[in-house]
């Protein structure tokens, strides 16, 4: 009986090192898959430019690699049609997002908001082909009859089924921000004289604006990164925008749809990888600053 | 009582759903003295404390009954205005609670929600109000910097000022020296012994020779109800109420 003791023991710690080593390897499992598609990116993209060069890449606006009269590689079309419906989208997304949030963590009843934060969390859970289908169907034509358009498919319409895709992540990670900041400083507010509402915008909110801030970096790196839905919903048009209502191409939809077609190894083929570098590149800033944020949150308090 | 008295409550019930917390509890607190309230916990101190700022009412269910009069006006009164009662009766709590701003956006912050604007005006407030909390010194030269640096003893008096920048006339002070090293326990009772000049102060707490050390009345509490009243030096030597004297001598609670 006595001897069994420090045997049970050691097994159990010999399990322990297992386990350890096991969770180890999943961590580093993540971070080779992201240098792997880092440098799978890299060296696809960077062989596009032996024949286009870098700087026509970079400055210029023209995509067209299939032209008769010589192929364009410029890559800002798809970026201005990217930031204009990232944009586009997180403006409707951050006052939306905080706005629920705000209602979800100070006003709403127990029992409204046991309801309403998973049904808003839901809302993820929606296939972006189904959304990119609304936006065909329903959003965009009521776009096209509200600014007399003869087609609905432009930057706004997929900016607003973004902001349906963007703001369960941003909705459901502010109410926790706002949730994180202690009962004390409300109470204290409160005794002050202050009501609910300036509690709510003078200690509340700007306590938790770190997390809240973190939480619309993650909802716009979703919105960024999103293909499906910009793809079928803003026109396809690859031209530089004009404004909202012009037809777009994103980045995204850019690499869907060539993609496919492509032949290997030409410079089309690697022009597509170099853009999908430029995507990661821009996901990644933003996902960093992200991480900022929530890290210099957790350090205020 | 042979003292003006500044809050006069009589008969006050407060249920939190179907749970009665306080019964019948009638004590007039006299001005600008320092009343303590004893009593082991959960016995209805806080609870009777929230009653004369009315933050009960942010409780979800809890219902007040009975009257309180601070200067003759019954302050449970639904015509009472609740922003201009918690102007009046400042509240300190019990863990410090700075917001996360700078020192003098702290002090600064009621003022500022009472309309003032003028950025003259404010920063002779905020001196004011760090002066009388005896914190003055000790800051004067990092206003602009996060009141989350300061010590566990300076954010308690941070609150104190934070709670006297809206000119009060009475202090409600929950177990405020309760998270306190012994050092700012001490600064904590010589400022409160300063401050009775202005305010009239009801302080809750936990341990009794801190009651007798900065109190002029004590009430002693058990069960929700208000056991004995009196002045300090009577309760603490010949109580009326055997169930007083059983808890000042130690043996319950
Ligand atoms: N927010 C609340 N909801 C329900 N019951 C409460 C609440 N606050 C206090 N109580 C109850 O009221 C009684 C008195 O509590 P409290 O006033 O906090 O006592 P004390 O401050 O003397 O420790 C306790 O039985 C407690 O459980
Ligand atoms: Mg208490």
């Amino acid at each position: 009986m006595r001897d069994s003791i420090p045997v049970t023991r050691r097994r159990f710690r010999a399990g322990e090192r297992l386990m350890e080593g096991v969770l180890a390897l999943c961590g580093y499992t993540s971070v080779l898959v992201l240098a792997g598609i880092f440098v799978l990116l890299l060296w696809q993209g960077a062989r596009a430019f032996r024949e286009v060069p870098l700087w026509e890449f970079l400055t210029t606006a023209r995509w067209d690699p299939t032209s008769p009269e010589g192929a364009r590689y410029g890559i800002g079309s798809m970026v201005a049609s990217t930031f204009l419906v990232t944009l586009g989208a997180m403006a409707f997304t951050v006052p939306l997002g905080i706005g629920v949030a705000a209602y979800l963590s100070e006003f709403a009843p127990a029992r409204v908001r046991e309801v309403l934060k998973p049904a808003v969390e839901m809302l993820a859970a929606i296939p972006s082909v189904v959304v990119g289908f609304i936006g065909i169907v329903v959003v965009g034509p009521a776009i096209a009859r509200l600014f007399g358009l003869p087609n609905g498919l432009t930057a706004l319409n997929g900016a607003v089924l973004l902001t349906v895709m963007a703001l369960p992540t941003a909705v459901s990670l502010s109410e926790d921000a706002l949730r994180a900041v202690p009962r004390d400083h409300r109470l204290a507010s409160l005794a002050l004289g202050a009501n609910p509402w300036e509690t709510l915008v003078k200690v509340t909110l700007p306590a938790a604006a770190p997390g809240i801030l973190a939480a619309m970096m993650l909802a716009m790196g979703r919105a960024i990164g999103e293909t499906m839905t910009v793809l079928m919903a803003t026109g396809n048009a690859p031209a530089f925008p004009s404004g909202f209502l012009s037809p777009v191409r994103t980045m995204t939809a850019t690499i869907a749809i060539e993609l496919g077609e492509v032949p290997h190894g030409t410079a089309h083929y690697f022009a597509l990888f170099a853009v999908g570098f430029a995507l990661f590149v821009i996901s990644f800033v933003v996902n960093w600053v992200a991480d900022w944020f929530i890290r210099r949150g957790r350090r205020a308090r | 009582m042979d003292e003006p008295v500044r809050i006069d409550c009589q008969n006050v019930e407060v249920w939190y759903g179907s749970k009665q917390a306080l019964h019948g509890i009638s004590i007039r607190i006299p001005s600008n003295r320092v009343t303590a309230l004893i009593g082991p916990s959960g016995c209805g101190k806080s609870t009777f404390l929230r009653c004369l700022n009315r933050m009960n009412d942010l409780v979800p269910g809890a219902r007040t009954r009975g009257s309180i009069l601070l200067d003759g006006e019954d302050i449970l009164s639904p015509a009472t205005d609740v922003v201009d009662l918690r102007r009046r009766v400042g509240m300190v709590f019990q863990r410090w609670n700075p917001f996360p701003k700078s020192v003098f956006d702290n002090v600064a912050y009621g003022p500022r929600i009472h309309g003032i604007r003028d950025k003259a005006r404010l920063a002779e407030i905020v001196e004011d109000a760090l002066r009388k909390a005896s914190l003055w010194d000790e800051v004067k030269d990092r206003l602009r910097s996060s009141a989350l640096e300061l010590s566990g003893g300076q954010q308690q008096r941070l609150c104190i000022a934070r709670a006297l920048a809206v000119e009060p006339e009475v202090l409600l002070m929950d177990e405020p020296a309760s998270a306190l090293d012994p050092i700012s326990t001490a600064r904590l009772e010589d400022l409160i012994g300063e401050l009775k000049e202005r305010y009239t102060i009801v302080i809750v707490t936990h341990n009794m020779q801190q009651a007798a050390r900065v109190s002029d009345y004590t009430g002693f509490f058990y069960m929700g109800r208000l056991v004995e009243y009196d002045r300090t030096q009577t309760i603490f030597t010949s109580p009326a109420q055997e169930q007083t004297e059983a808890y000042i001598t130690g043996r319950f609670g």
